[in-house]
């Protein structure tokens, strides 16, 4: 069987790391290849590199960046953030990226990931889905529901036709499917999109992202681990990997997020602030039983 | 710069032209490139079936589809070239889509015949595992006498198609030495007959291991390179 990833996550602005990574005898700490050659070093599995630029020019920083990366590490490496056309999945993987992450532009445009995936392979296309827990007042859920934008009419429908399927019943607690307890949510986790994330998800690893990387909102930085019955609900329905992201500050929470069944963890500003080193992680990983690629 | 004190002070392995990787349309070649750039070595895209056929060594990478792979290398003629290659057992290493594209064909485009220079068919990853295959897992040789290219280790894979280990014994049979690994039942991780390499895997996202392998399979590369032109 294939091994327990851990994913760094650079945030990539103009080309440069956003938030502060410290790491020892670093002289430049917002250089995203040399960062990303020290987390190889320190025996991470694969590197995310996100790019949140607002402006063009910055986005085009952005590639210079995954090209320094790429020549730096000798591990996968993934793209993400805006991301909204095959034409600028192209340029990413030319630059070097192994496999490139779409996030709003696939919930406003489905076919997008088909195009990725028919152009590159499903092995290149992951699905980024960022989760928020849906409100549970039914007066304010249904009240939310009229307002909901109509661009991603699309998208609530394949989700809900996803989750709607015979067989998911017994993967999926059947409170957590009625109630779609998460909703995807665009636009870096600010516009709600009435679409499931777990029946998005699995709509599209349906058309043909190789693999999901599922962010709680939620948890996203605060540090009080990752939502497990997410990743657990998730880790039941999809055929592809799942990377579970947004929460994890400590190993124990490393370690239950594998046990909820994430193939792959994800995490930034635990590694970043040197409160906890890969090295370290995967130590404690390893004895806690799960099969690691060592350091 | 270090990358020029490099090129202009130091002497050139013997064989060192650019190492020739082929273009197989939208396969990123750029892991690969960065991969032998760490290593010393220069690459040069190629797409043309005579330089490819004659380059000391050779790469024929792939990310993609099988289908759509086959077709350019019969549109572009590399598929001759990349024939030429092997029957001659000039250096030449084949990653990922390209170890599957050197089979008889392929699940992923049924009807289709691969270049068939390697007995077998690639088949999809039976039920029960995730599909795709992604990330990192234990290779091993078959034989561990330390002659073997790839040595046991963790390679990183990025596939949904491999060669059953069942298939193996054919491979055998035409002289490649096989390695295995294991996703829902063992596979063929990588196969090698002499300077000819091909992996499943992918040896440059295969950190220090893969550098090292890259390293051993250049080694016997330009010692084949230089034995052929005594």
């Amino acid at each position: 069987m294939s091994a327990l990833r851990v994913i760094p996550c650079l945030d990539v602005k103009a080309g440069r790391v956003v938030k502060g990574v410290r790491f020892n005898n670093l002289a430049d700490s917002g250089d995203p290849a040399a960062l990303a050659a020290r987390y190889e070093e320190e025996g991470a599995d694969e590197l995310v590199l996100l790019d949140v630029s607002a402006t063009l020019e910055d986005r085009k920083a952005a590639l210079g960046a995954v090209r320094a990366t790429r020549a730096a590490i000798g591990i996968p490496l993934c793209v993400g953030g805006g991301v909204r056309s095959a034409e600028d999945a192209a340029r990413l993987l030319e630059a070097g990226a192994d496999k490139v992450a779409v996030n709003s532009a696939a919930l406003r445009n489905p076919a997008l990931i088909q195009e990725i995936a028919a152009r590159f392979g499903s092995q290149c296309c992951v699905l980024a889905v960022d989760a928020l827990r849906a409100p549970t007042d039914p007066e304010a859920a249904g009240a939310r529901r009229e307002r909901l934008p109509p661009d991603f009419a699309a998208a609530r429908e394949i989700a809900a036709r996803a989750l709607g399927r015979p067989g998911l019943v017994k993967a999926v607690p059947a409170g957590l499917r009625a109630a779609a307890a998460w909703e995807a949510v665009a636009d870096a986790g600010t516009l709600g999109t009435g679409a499931s994330a777990l029946g998005w998800a699995l709509a599209g690893a349906e058309l043909g992202a190789g693999e999901i990387l599922l962010t709680s909102i939620d948890r996203d930085g605060t540090g009080s681990g990752y939502e497990l019955e997410l990743v657990a609900a998730a880790a039941g329905i999809l055929p592809v990997p799942l990377v579970a992201s947004g929460g994890a500050e400590t190993a124990e929470h490393f370690l239950a997020g594998a046990r909820a069944g994430a193939q792959a963890l994800l995490a930034a500003g635990v590694f970043h602030a040197g409160r906890l080193t890969i090295r370290d992680l995967k130590r404690s990983l390893l004895a806690g039983g799960l099969e690691l690629r060592p350091c | 710069m270090k990358d020029d004190f490099r090129k202009h002070d130091e002497t050139p392995p013997r064989g060192s032209a650019p190492i020739a990787v082929a273009r197989t349309g939208l396969a990123n070649l750029a892991s690969v490139r960065a991969a032998f750039a760490r290593l010393g070595r220069e690459t040069g895209p190629s797409s043309d079936p005579e330089d490819f056929a004659r380059a000391p060594l050779a790469v024929l990478p792939g990310v993609g589809a099988f289908g759509p792979a086959m077709e350019t290398l019969r549109a572009t003629g590399l598929d001759e070239a990349v024939r030429r290659r092997l029957d001659r057992g000039l250096p030449t290493l084949a990653i990922c889509l390209g170890f599957q594209l050197l089979l008889e064909g392929s699940e992923e485009a049924p009807g289709l015949a691969g270049l068939a220079l390697v007995p077998g068919v690639a088949r999809r990853f039976g039920a029960g595992v995730r599909i795709p295959q992604l990330g990192w897992n234990r290779v091993a040789p078959e034989a561990d006498d330390g002659s073997a290219l790839v040595e046991e280790g963790w390679a990183c894979f990025a596939n949904s198609y491999r060669l059953d280990s069942g298939d193996a014994a054919l491979a055998r049979a035409a002289g490649w030495r096989p390695a295995f690994s294991e996703y829902g039942g063992a596979f063929v991780a990588a196969l090698e007959r002499g300077p000819a390499l091909a992996c499943q895997f992918h040896p440059e996202l295969s950190g220090a291991w893969g550098a090292a392998l890259l390293r051993r399979w250049l080694e016997r590369a330009d010692a084949a390179v230089a034995g052929g032109a005594r």
